[in-house]
């Protein structure tokens, strides 16, 4: 029987609940010892000096500075950020210095004796001091990258704003956001002292990334970077880029000392140093008729990338594709930016942007219906998209979506209509506690961005195994989201074998070919249908050998596996990606197929403010999305609700607390995420409609369902409160401000045409 | 881990007499950890010497007296939860004990270890200053009892002198006949495992039902000042029958709070004043 | 200025005698994981924040980061390692391992003994005593759903059922 669409028991289940699971920390090997980083002290300067203090036996301590990396980068795809600082600094956790010894007690001593002397320089930390470019820290104008979204014609649409069409504009912000893994970052390196050959080893989201910044750094070739992922606590973005620095780092260690370095970050410095969710700004002008019919969208998208441009201008493409939502609009203007600061790099975290440019839209489009006195809801029915019709990118929607059949099922679900009704009237008794309902309609993306799938052209093997299993051979990497489970589900099919014939090879760059990365939802549809057609040639070689005869049972292919192996040495098939043809992408001008699929969602939040101590609680939540073939339930559901609740931090919680581009509350005590008692119960609902390129018609779901919570929570408070929340966290500090200033909170509304054209800022 | 441990000493001391003799020569006591291996773990630890007293059976223990409850300095969360006597009469107390970290930390925490902390965010030594609790202090030279009203001085500042241990926390009983009320609201940042941003406690003996009179009311409130602050003037202003804006007013004077990583001073200090309000509902004083 | 030496430290771990000459001070996390070899145990802040590194104290749930290990002397102390009789699982790890209430793993052990501590007291919990006794453990996998299903579900398995 399929195992597709069954529960079975995840690949490394028992590894997991047993403590046997080994991660980077719990390994150790002859000879091994530890390497400390040494960062810059402030956030922008010249390097005077770096003096080693006294009473440390330097003589005994391995130390690398940026004077013994042979190139000095860690390559990602600008290369703009070394490996060491070299001369300048650029932001207050920029590595300078790197330590390494037997006793880890002696080199936390050895890293506070270190001194940097650095001439400061001036600074920036906001995406509007970035832009206002009055001091430059990159480029000629602190701006990584800027895209365009052309749809339409916006400046004649909003030269109708008249009495028929009104024009509402709104600013929306979103703070960093910690990815807060609970294994904290690591990696093991070793030099072989005969080829010079460095294996990494550790806590990675994609192990190619890595190799390819060994061979950058080094100059040597791939056979000499071999990088094997372990045992990983967790990723969510997190250890898609700075595992790449960690790595390098520690080889640089390795080389120089001649023995075995492990680094393994303590909780502070992996808050303080490692990469978070770019901060965002987002202005929207909406023209709307009068009957609820967006005539124009206008969007100025800003993020803060911090000091390097590592991921950021493909954050950026993710967040600008999305900013115009599940809606058919005509003419839709979107500028993006992803601009400078001296804050440490900000990364991927689940959702890429989306998030951001989803959260101001879907915040923006109840202030809309509020302006025209509709219902949040009734304004989003009267514009969603529908098949045929064309999004942002001109995109033409192939999937059969009824985005309003999901709403109207959501508001069932969700008792939306009594609890408005309900809620409104308790409400208005002025009681402590007050209650609303928001929810936030949205798509996300499948897959790489545009042609990055075809630039990507990701690889999977299979082989036959000895003893008649078949092995799956990728870099996409387990890092709890169940990658190993479904591509065994998968394989298993494509074969015809049970799930227990398949093993899934542990991502090592000198076993498995480049899958590509673990990040952008692509795990199962892109890579899941790799893996569904190396395991079919597998089959099909076996038959074309007359080795086996269908049709077939499990015990009958492994007979014949075995056999084949045994009798060739070697059974082994790849696949390769190729885009489908009637996918185009223009890369200048952003338009046409940004992603070959989406995967589309409606979210309902339950929010209690109390007026006492303005914290506002997610008391329910339903998730209701429309995801193609759930391929595992379980774990398709655990992807929702764990990402549903890191969207109740994001939206509540989650503040990052900057000091002159260093975050001050690097402690788990003062950086809040949510526990058991924090999170409501979270109703996952799926719908399936299969998609035709997926394996079994999966689309992407890991990062879908962070985009949705935070605009359904701020729109449930605006239900309950009255209280506009433009940022979020919605901290109980920013709504008591919001409601001392009560008034401010108002969308601004204008009934004549706006000056100016392409200048949205 | 941050620090090296070799410059850290952890004595053992089986008795109370032990622990005081090194305390005397400058050690500093050891309980549950679940502070100083915090800073220990984050390099922070600024003490070196250290006695174990954890294991003193001396200083565990919950006594119910006919006059007051005592409580050994290594009574725990979990054990101020869990005893019966305490859970009926010190109802604050114990939802401050459930309101500590998680069931980990209540397993280890301790209310002397608390105390001696003094931070002013800690969630117990609001309800101990609403009942009116005193401390006894053990040296080498026997033990005092001193108001726990009085014990802070400033931050993290104390009257404990050189050589004085937290031996026990004594909270009077409620006189028969009285109508008590009790009202606790630690406001922090999420619903567990949370350091207050503000702490209320208050405590009202009302005689005659509910249109009654409070003729004794404290009240104390944590996180708002340097030290976890008794709001003597807002009682008065309360047994004096005073308007709810008067006792908010003595509140507002009672309380100095500061920004900072958690929160800050003006949603501190409006909080306060709502959870004042809330409280004087609470007891039917607001009409 | 290295004022306490190593000394012997004896203890039960998951019903073992073991020793380790070590410093009174140094946490109990460390003499699992580097002195006895057990690493099961997770370190996952270090300032008894995240749970990770729970174990129990003669049945009692510690975060093992905040322990000096001279206060576990002749104590018995459970680790996760402690709880699958050879290589059959524990009723509640079965119930973690089918229910999808370990994801990326790295929590998983802490949070397994922290839910162990609770069917200890309390055989039958509701909902809401599932989320209070494992508030100190943090997630960032699962939203704890999964979670609360494994421990009612560990329960069901505990009376017997299929």
């Amino acid at each position: 029987m399929s195992s597709i669409g069954q529960p079975v028991l995840r690949k490394e289940a028992h590894a997991k609940v047993t403590g046997r699971a080994r991660y980077v920390d719990d390994v150790t090997m002859p000879g091994l010892i530890h390497g400390v980083t040494v960062r810059s002290s402030c956030a922008r300067g010249r390097i005077r000096g770096i003096t080693f203090g006294p009473g440390i036996p330097w003589d005994e301590i391995t130390v690398v500075t940026a004077r013994d990396v042979p190139h000095n980068v860690v390559a990602l795809i600008n290369d703009d950020q070394p490996a060491l600082a070299d001369g300048v600094i650029n932001h207050p956790e920029e590595p300078v210095v790197l330590l390494a010894h037997p006793s880890r007690a002696l080199l936390e001593k050895a890293r506070a004796a270190v001194h940097i002397d650095v001439e400061p320089l001036p600074a920036v930390f906001t995406i509007e001091d970035a832009i206002a470019a009055r001091t430059v820290v990159w480029g000629a104008d602190n701006v990584f990258k800027e895209y365009w979204i052309r749809k339409g014609d916006v400046d004649a649409a909003l030269a109708r704003v008249a009495a028929d069409v009104v024009l509402v504009e709104g600013e929306y912000a979103t703070g960093a956001q910690e990815q807060l893994y609970i294994e904290p970052n690591g990696m093991i390196a070793v030099v072989d002292a005969a080829s010079g050959a460095i294996t990494v080893s550790g806590s990675m989201q994609c192990p190619y990334y890595i190799q390819k910044a060994l061979m950058k750094l080094f100059g040597v070739g791939p056979e000499h970077a071999r990088v094997v992922q372990m045992e990983t606590g967790g990723g969510f973005g997190g250890k898609e880029e700075y595992p790449s620095m960690i790595a390098v780092h520690a080889a640089l260690l390795a080389k120089k000392s001649g023995r075995p370095v492990k680094i393994v970050y303590d909780r502070a410095e992996d808050m303080a140093a490692t990469t978070k969710r770019h901060p965002s700004r987002t202005r929207h002008r909406t023209a709307i008729t009068r009957d609820g019919r967006i005539v124009a969208l206008d969007i100025d998208f800003a993020i803060d990338g911090g000091a390097y441009s590592t991921l950021s201008q493909v954050v950026l493409s993710r967040g600008c594709i999305h900013a115009a939502g599940p809606y058919d609009v005509e003419n839709v203007r979107i500028r993006a930016r992803a601009v400078a600061t001296n804050a440490p790099p900000h990364g991927a975290f689940r959702g890429f942007g989306a998030p951001q440019s989803l959260f101001a839209l879907e915040r923006h489009m109840d202030e809309v219906a509020r302006v025209l006195g509709l219902r949040p809801e009734e304004l989003r029915r009267r514009n969603f998209v529908r098949q045929g019709q064309t999004l942002a990118t001109g995109q033409v929607v192939r999937d059969d979506v009824d985005m309003g059949a999901m709403l109207e099922r959501a508001m069932t679900l969700s008792e939306w209509n009594a609890k408005r009704a309900c809620f409104a009237e308790e409400n208005a008794r002025g009681g402590p506690v007050r209650r609303g309902m928001g929810l936030a309609t949205f798509l996300h993306g499948t897959g790489f961005t545009g042609s990055g799938e075809k630039h990507l052209a990701s690889i999977v093997g299979a082989e036959g195994m000895a003893d008649g299993r078949v092995r799956v051979l990728a870099a996409s990497t387990e890092i709890g989201q169940g990658t190993s489970t479904i591509f065994a589900q998968i394989a298993a099919d494509a074969i015809g074998v049970g799930y227990d014939d398949i093993e899934v090879a542990t991502p090592d760059t000198r076993d498995v070919p480049n899958s590509g990365p673990t990040v952008a939802s692509r795990t199962c549809t892109i890579v899941g249908k790799l893996v569904e057609s190396a395991a079919s040639s597998i089959k099909a070689q076996l038959v074309a050998a007359g080795t086996l005869r269908e049709p077939y049972d499990a015990r009958a292919f492994r007979e014949a596996c075995a056999k084949y192996v045994r009798e060739h040495g070697r059974l082994r098939a790849t696949a390769e990606y190729v885009q489908p043809k009637d996918i185009t992408w223009d890369e200048e001008r952003f338009r046409g197929d940004a992603y070959g699929a989406y995967s589309w969602a409606v979210y309902v939040a339950q929010v209690a403010v109390d007026m006492r101590t303005y914290e506002a609680r997610v008391e329910d939540f339903w998730a209701l999305q429309e995801v193609g073939k759930v391929i595992h339930p379980v774990l398709a559901a655990g992807q929702i609700e764990g990402g549903v609740a890191q969207g109740i931090g994001w939206a509540l919680f989650e503040n990052v607390v900057w000091k002159d581009g260093r975050m001050a509350n690097d402690r788990m005590t003062d950086y809040i995420v949510p526990t058991s008692a924090d999170v409501p119960p979270i109703r996952v609902v799926f719908d399936e409609q299969p998609y035709a390129q997926g394996p079994h018609g999966a689309k992407g779901i890991g990062e879908l369902p962070m985009d949705g919570p935070a605009p359904a929570i701020a729109n449930a408070i605006l239900d309950a409160t009255g209280v506009s929340v433009r940022r979020v966290p919605a901290r109980p500090e920013v709504l008591f401000e919001s409601m001392e200033s009560a008034g401010s909170s108002e969308a601004r509304v204008r009934t004549r045409a706006p000056e100016g054209g392409d200048r949205v800022a | 881990m941050r620090s090296d441990i070799g410059d850290f000493e952890l004595a053992p001391a089986a008795t109370l007499r032990e622990a005081c003799e090194r305390i005397e020569a400058g050690y500093r006591p050891l309980a549950g950890g679940t502070d100083v291996m915090v800073l220990l773990s984050a390099g922070k630890l600024g003490h070196a010497r250290w006695v174990d007293v954890w294991g003193i059976d001396e200083l565990r223990g919950i006594e119910v007296r006919d006059d007051a409850i005592v409580l050994g300095a290594l009574t725990t969360y979990t054990d101020v939860r869990r005893h019966e006597v305490v859970v009926r009469e010190l109802p604050m107390l114990v939802q401050a004990a459930s309101e500590t970290g998680g069931i980990a930390i209540q397993n280890r925490g301790t209310l002397g270890g608390n105390i001696a902390n003094a931070s002013p965010a800690a969630d117990s030594p609001p309800a101990l200053l609403a009942y009116g609790a005193e401390l006894v202090l053990a040296s080498r030279a026997g033990t005092r009892r001193v108001p726990y009203a009085d014990f802070h001085t400033g931050y993290k500042k104390t009257v404990a002198r050189p050589g004085e241990i937290i031996a026990s926390v004594v909270v009077p009983r409620a006189s028969a006949g009285d109508r008590r009320v009790h009202f606790y609201r630690k406001v922090g940042p999420r619903r567990a495992q949370a350091i207050s941003k503000v702490c209320f406690a208050a405590c009202a003996d009302v005689s005659g039902g509910r249109a009654g009179r409070v003729h004794q009311v404290r009240i104390a409130l944590g996180g708002v000042a340097p030290i976890v602050v008794r709001a003597h003037e807002a009682e008065k202003a309360i047994v004096a029958g005073e308007s709810a804006d008067r006792v908010g007013d003595a509140i507002g004077r009672a309380i100095a709070p500061i920004d900072d990583v958690r929160s800050t001073a003006r949603y501190r200090r409006q909080v306060a004043l709502n959870l004042t309000r809330d409280f004087l509902h609470h007891v039917g004083l607001d009409a | 200025m290295t004022v306490s030496r190593d000394v012997d430290i004896a203890l039960r771990v998951n019903g073992e005698e073991r020793t380790a000459c070590v410093h009174p001070m140094r946490r109990l996390l460390d003499v699992l994981r580097e002195d006895l070899a057990l690493t099961g145990t997770k370190e996952g802040c270090g300032e008894g924040e995240c749970g990770a590194c729970a174990v129990l104290v003669d049945g009692k749930l510690v975060d093992s980061c905040l322990v000096p290990v001279a206060q576990v002397r002749g104590r018995e102390v459970t680790t996760i390692e402690g709880l699958a009789k050879r290589d059959t699982l524990a009723s509640i790890q079965q119930a973690f391992a089918e229910l999808g209430g370990a994801q990326c793993g790295i929590c998983t052990p802490g949070m397994i003994l922290a839910a162990r501590a609770l069917l200890d007291r309390v055989p039958d919990p509701t909902e809401s005593d599932v989320r209070e006794a494992l508030a100190g453990n943090i997630c960032r996998c699962t939203g704890y759903t999964r979670i609360f299903e494994s421990v009612l579900r560990a329960v069901q398995l505990e009376r017997g059922a299929p």
